[in-house]
Order: structure tokens, then C-alpha cells, then sequence
């Protein structure tokens, strides 16, 4: 099984819209983020599973086995 | 007097005369300019029952005491008269370089009154101001008619509106630079009223500064902390507004098809990613802005690109037609600025509209068997927006906004606005605290009068739970209080991105000379908030109008992941106004306009 990880802004620099990633028991968006060399304090959004919350918090929810996880960089407008 | 020119323009189109006043400097520090000294002065001049498109009325042009200053982004004015689309008070913002120009032609202000019997325009370089013809202009486009005043008045920079201001349109926009717009109110069709079609700055004085040194200081400190910062140095810069597109639809609050949905599987075709990657020439700021969110795109209407759409003239032109291409609204966003018309009103009323042929209010015939006004289907776009503009056929009907085409068939409920404003591109449901921005907004729907998405959405200055009702009645008053300060000192809402109360404190008071603390300002901010409130009142908006459409209140959201949430208004509504010291009709209390030095 595979989890997606969708990426936006310049998260996609030298690694693309989505990286598909394979799935293990367990694991968490800091596994995420670690294996695509992204910082805690890079991320000003994340989304796992369609549930939003504060990033250190969200970092450590188990990702479901063909779940998603979205991450934001610091963006805004309106 | 520091900071400000000193001076204010009066213009009578009746009388043809033109006089100038001094500026009470304590009466402007008081409600520091811009938005709040705007409103001041019209409201000691015009009975709020005024119709909006009498004699009567008045209009009000103004800068901020930063404006034309050395600060980021001191380039915005706004425009203060009552709105024809809601009744409420506008004060309609706008950046690119007029605002500061009309400093430098030595103004703080122009107030309007009366009404020409032609059509005029205003030319203003400095003490030269003349009101003269503008026969030729009247049913010119917006940029044919800024390209006429640049060589009628070379060196000028050109405010005017377009065939929608003319037609009285309740959703025209005041443009300037073409693609520069004072969008929303209606503002534009108050101009129209007055036969007033353009206004021409020129000058080269600028404002005396009361502590050079300091400003210079504090500038170079806020200019630090807007690149540094990961949103006004990053992402704003690189993909313009229209980044949010995104992270908003992945939230499951990026309304689609009229807000019946709240998630867009095609949205990444109008992102700012793709925007970036496919479209982009290059950035397009406005006047003395480090930011330079603006974008300047690929357009077949001109072989050197156009102004590019905004994140909300975006999903309106998109999700929330049920259409997803960029190309599309590149063109929209083209023919609301040529004909001048708020796009977010614009796209608003179209969606409305096909929610209502969708639900059979609105039959071909109507149309005349003409293109259908049916979710998806991208050839309605153009063609309705263009009769909505120059108000032909149905396309009158369009032009008088969502809330008064739903309501002529009988359902006002299908029109997604407040106090018939139409709402931006954020659905309340998943999203409370802006829910409650949005109801208690004083002109109506809209995003820019507390943009609580910051917190609640995007994490900025701190990750709020979204659906939490707890503490969001004290967000919404401080983002409100905050807004109305940085809408008066003539700067760009986007710097709070990156700056707080103290930075625009220490802005002001190096140009003023005043000594300011952050709390003073957020109290300026509450005195101006409740001055407009009191307007409102005045005006018969009676606060049973800080409401939601029933959709927000009554359907859960049917997808993504805001599925299964209404607004919860019932139960902020009296903590916020418990919160603003007002009684429980939302009436400020004689104690707290006393405190705010309003009585
Ligand atoms: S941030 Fe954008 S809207 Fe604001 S002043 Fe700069 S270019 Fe204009």
C-alpha cells in the first residue's frame, strides 16, 4: 500500500506534485517530512487524512494505510 | 502638520466650483485617515438615509498619512460613500499609485457632492484643478479612456470608471492603472451618478515628516521583516494571491457551483502554481511595495500581458461557475476591469444565476435562447459578463448583483451574500470565526474586514482549530480593529502578513510625531469600527442584518473535508457582541462610544 503526499509552492521544487510513498505500520507526517527533507518549521500547513490542526501536533497522527497527507508552506493572499 | 498635505479638495459638480479646506490636524489623528478619517468626513456631511445616487450624496477620495511616505506599500486610497449594492457604508480600497499621487498633487482628500449635467472629468496638478468635459470619454473602456487622459494630461495618473459606473451598475468598481481596482460597494456606480467619469492626479510636493531619522529606521526595520517573512518574502512575491487556491480547496472550503460544494477536484488548473508555471511574465506591484503580489500574465488581448486575476477572481470565475480554466479567467478578470465591474459581485452573480436556471427559476427564454447560464459551461462566461457590463437584454438584471436577482424571483436565499454584499471565496461552514467576520462585516461580505483565515486556515500568526466557536467573538474584534487601522494609514492589508500593531504604531508616529502604543491604535481601529456601525444604524441596517445565507446556517457541507458542518452564528453572535461592549441587539452602548470618544 501507498500513502500520496501532495505538495504545494515551492515544496514542489525538485520533488514534484505528488510523491507517492510506500506505507508503514506506524508512520507518522515527521516520517513523511523527514524522508522528503522538510523542516518542521518550513510547514505552515498540514493536512492528514483530511483532518487540519496545529503542525508539531498533526507531525505525529499515524497516517492511515492508503491515506494522504498535504503540505503547506507559509502562503496567503486574499 | 507632519505627515499629512494639510489640505482638502471640494468639488461641487452642481456648481462647477472648486475650493480647498484645511485639514483639522486632531480631528485626522484622531481617525488617522484613509478609511476612518474618510468616513468622519462624509458622515459630518451626509444624511445617512441619503439615496446613494442623489445630488445629495457624496463621495470621498482619500489617502492615508503614509500614504506617499517612504513606508511599504504607501501607495493605497480608499473611496468612502454610501453603497448603492447594500445601504451600508463603503469604503472601497484600492492600491497602484493614485493614492500616493494625489498626495503628491498635495491633496489628503476629495470630497464629491452634487451632480454634473455632462459628463466631466477632474483634472488635478496641484493648484491647477479644473473640471472639464468628458463627452469624448463617456462609454469608453477603461483603458481606452486612461490612455485618452494620459495624453490630455500627460504625466498624470488616471482614476475612472468604465460603461458599468455609467449604467449605474451596483457592483462597479473604480479602477486605476486599468487593472488597479477600488472593487467593491458599488462605488463605481456612484461616480456614474455624478456624470463624473475620471479623475487625473499630477504633482510633485510631498508631506512633511516629523521624525525623518525614525521613519527611516522603522522603515528599514518593517521592509526587513517583510522579506524575511516566508509570506510577504516568499510566497506572495512567487505565486501572487492566486496561491491560495490550494490550500483553501485541500481544506474543503473553496465553494464551488454557488457554494453548493466545498471542494474542486480541477482546482489545481487555476492555482498559483500553474498561474506561475504557465502564465506568468512577471510581477506587477503596486506603488513603492517590496511585496509585489500583482501578477502580469500571457493574455491574447495584448501581445506584452495584462494585469493577471486575484485568488478571488479566480475560484469565482472557476469553482464557484463549476468551470476550471485559467485562460477563461485571464479573460474574465480582462472585461471586469475594461468595463469596470467588481469581479467577485461579477462571478457571484453568475453562479447565482445558474444555481437559479439550475433550480428553474431562470428559463431559456429568458435568455432568449441565448448561451445557458448552466454550471460548466464556459462559453456563458464572457458573453453574460459582457452583457452585465453594458446592461443589455438579462444582463441588466446581472448587473444589479446576486441579492437583487434572486430576490426579483422571489428566493433571495440562493444568493450567497450579507446585507447583499456578495461573499468571497471562503465557505463559512468550515471556518467559523470568518463566518462570524463575514456576518458582522459593516459593509457587508467580504474577506478584507478581518481576514480570519490567517489563523484558522493558514496558520498565521498562530494554527487555530477552524471549527472551534471558543475565543474566535476576540479574533474577529482584534482582526476588524486591526484591519480598520491599516485601511486608514494608507498601507496594504497584505504587510500584516508580516507586521503587527506596534510596527504600524512606530510608522505613524515617526511621521506624525505622535507617541502612539500599539493599544492606541487598536483603539483608533475600534473607534472607526463602531463610527461605521453607527452609520450603518443611521442608515436602517439594523443588526438583523449580521446574518448568514440560510445555506451556511442550515445544510451541512456535503463533501471533503468540511462534510457535515453548518455555521454555528446563533451561538457567537452574542459573544461578539458582548465582546464589542455593544448590548444584545448589536447596538454599541453609550459607555463604550463614550470610551472610544465617540459621543
Ligand atoms: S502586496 Fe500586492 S496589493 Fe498590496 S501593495 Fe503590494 S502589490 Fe499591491
Amino acid at each position: 500500500m501507498a500513502i500520496k503526499i501532495k505538495l504545494f509552492a515551492n515544496f514542489r521544487e525538485g520533488r514534484g506534485k505528488i510523491v507517492e510513498m510506500e506505507y508503514t505500520p506506524g508512520m507518522t507526517g515527521q516520517d513523511v517530512i523527514d524522508s522528503l527533507g522538510i523542516t518542521a518549521p518550513e510547514i505552515a500547513a498540514l493536512i492528514v487524512d483530511g483532518v487540519d490542526g496545529k503542525v508539531d501536533a498533526m507531525l505525529t497522527v499515524p497516517i492511515k494505510e492508503d491515506g494522504y497527507m498535504a503540505i503547506f508552506p507559509p502562503v496567503a493572499g486574499g | 502638520m507632519f505627515g499629512y498635505m494639510g489640505k482638502i479638495l471640494r468639488v461641487n459638480l452642481t456648481t462647477n466650483e472648486v475650493t480647498t479646506e484645511d485639514l483639522d490636524f486632531e480631528l485626522a489623528k484622531k481617525y488617522i485617515g484613509g478609511r476612518g478619517l474618510g468616513t468622519k468626513l462624509y458622515m459630518d456631511e451626509v444624511d445617512p438615509q441619503v439615496d446613494p445616487f442623489a445630488a445629495e450624496n457624496k463621495i470621498v477620495f482619500i489617502n492615508g498619512p503614509l500614504s506617499g511616505t517612504a513606508t511599504p506599500t504607501g501607495g493605497r486610497y480608499m473611496v468612502v460613500t454610501k453603497s448603492p449594492l447594500t445601504g451600508c457604508i463603503a469604503s472601497s480600497n484600492s492600491g497602484g499609485e493614485w493614492g500616493a499621487y494625489l498626495k503628491y498633487a498635495g491633496y489628503d482628500a476629495i470630497i464629491v457632492e452634487g451632480k454634473a449635467s455632462l459628463p466631466v472629468y477632474l483634472s488635478i496638478d496641484e493648484d491647477k484643478v479644473e473640471i472639464l468635459p468628458a463627452l469624448d470619454l463617456w462609454g469608453k473602456m477603461v483603458s481606452e479612456t486612461s490612455d485618452m487622459l494620459k495624453e490630455k494630461q500627460p504625466g498624470s495618473k488616471v482614476l475612472t470608471i468604465g460603461p458599468a459606473g455609467e449604467k449605474l451598475s451596483q457592483m462597479a468598481a473604480i479602477m486605476n492603472e486599468k487593472d488597479r481596482a477600488a472593487g467593491r460597494s458599488g462605488v463605481g456606480a456612484v461616480m456614474g451618478s455624478k456624470n463624473l467619469k475620471a479623475i487625473t492626479v499630477k504633482g510633485n510636493l510631498k508631506p512633511e515628516i516629523a521624525r525623518p531619522e525614525g521613519l527611516k529606521a522603522v522603515t528599514k526595520e518593517c521592509r526587513t521583516l517583510l522579506k524575511e517573512n516566508g509570506v510577504t518574502g516568499g510566497g506572495l512575491p512567487t505565486y501572487g494571491t492566486a496561491v491560495l487556491v490550494n490550500i483553501i480547496n485541500e481544506h474543503g472550503v473553496y465553494p464551488t457551483n454557488n457554494f453548493q460544494g466545498g471542494q474542486d477536484p480541477n482546482a489545481e488548473a487555476v492555482s498559483g502554481e500553474t498561474m506561475t508555471e504557465k502564465y506568468l511574465i512577471k510581477r506587477n506591484p503596486c506603488h513603492h511595495c517590496p511585496i509585489g503580489c500583482g501578477r502580469w500574465v500571457k493574455s491574447e488581448h495584448s501581445p506584452d500581458g495584462i494585469g493577471g486575476p486575484e485568488y478571488e477572481t479566480l475560484w469565482v470565475f472557476a469553482g464557484d461557475l463549476g468551470i476550471d480554466d485559467m485562460d477563461i479567467v485571464i479573460d474574465a478578470n480582462y472585461w471586469c476591469n475594461e468595463m469596470g465591474i467588481d469581479t467577485i459581485s461579477a462571478g457571484a452573480t453568475l453562479a447565482a444565476a445558474m444555481e437559479l436556471y439550475q433550480r428553474g427559476y431562470i428559463t431559456d427564454e429568458m435568455l432568449d435562447d441565448e448561451v445557458i447560464l448552466k454550471f460548466g459551461n464556459a462559453d456563458s462566461v464572457i458573453h453574460w459578463l459582457k452583457k452585465m457590463g453594458n446592461r443589455e437584454g438579462f444582463g441588466d438584471l446581472l448587473a444589479r448583483g446576486s441579492y437583487r436577482l434572486a430576490d426579483f424571483f422571489g428566493v433571495p436565499e440562493y444568493s450567497m451574500s450579507v446585507k447583499k454584499q456578495d461573499l468571497p471565496a471562503y465557505d463559512p461552514r468550515g471556518i467559523q470565526g470568518m463566518g462570524l467576520q463575514y456576518a458582522t462585516s459593516n459593509r457587508g461580505g467580504c474577506h478584507v474586514r478581518g481576514y480570519l483565515i490567517s489563523p484558522e486556515i493558514l496558520g498565521l500568526p498562530e494554527k487555530l482549530d477552524r471549527f472551534e466557536l471558543a475565543g474566535k467573538p476576540t479574533w474577529a474584534k482584534i482582526f476588524q480593529d486591526l484591519t480598520a487601522v491599516i485601511d486608514s494609514t494608507g498601507l496594504c492589508l497584505f504587510t500584516s502578513f508580516a507586521l503587527g500593531a506596534q510596527q504600524y504604531a512606530d510608522m505613524l508616529n515617526e511621521v506624525l510625531g505622535t507617541d502612539w502604543t500599539a493599544d492606541d491604535v487598536l483603539l483608533a481601529g475600534e473607534r472607526i469600527w463602531n463610527l461605521e456601525k453607527l452609520f450603518n444604524l443611521e442608515a436602517g441596517i439594523s443588526s438583523e442584518e449580521d446574518t448568514l445565507p440560510p445555506r451556511f446556517l442550515e445544510e451541512e457541507m456535503p463533501d471533503g473535508p468540511t462534510k457535515g458542518w453548518v455555521h454555528k452564528l446563533d451561538e457567537l453572535l452574542p459573544l461578539y457582541y458582548k465582546e464589542r461592549g455593544w448590548d444584545e441587539d448589536g447596538i454599541p452602548t453609550e459607555e463604550r462610544l463614550e470610551k472610544l470618544g465617540l459621543l
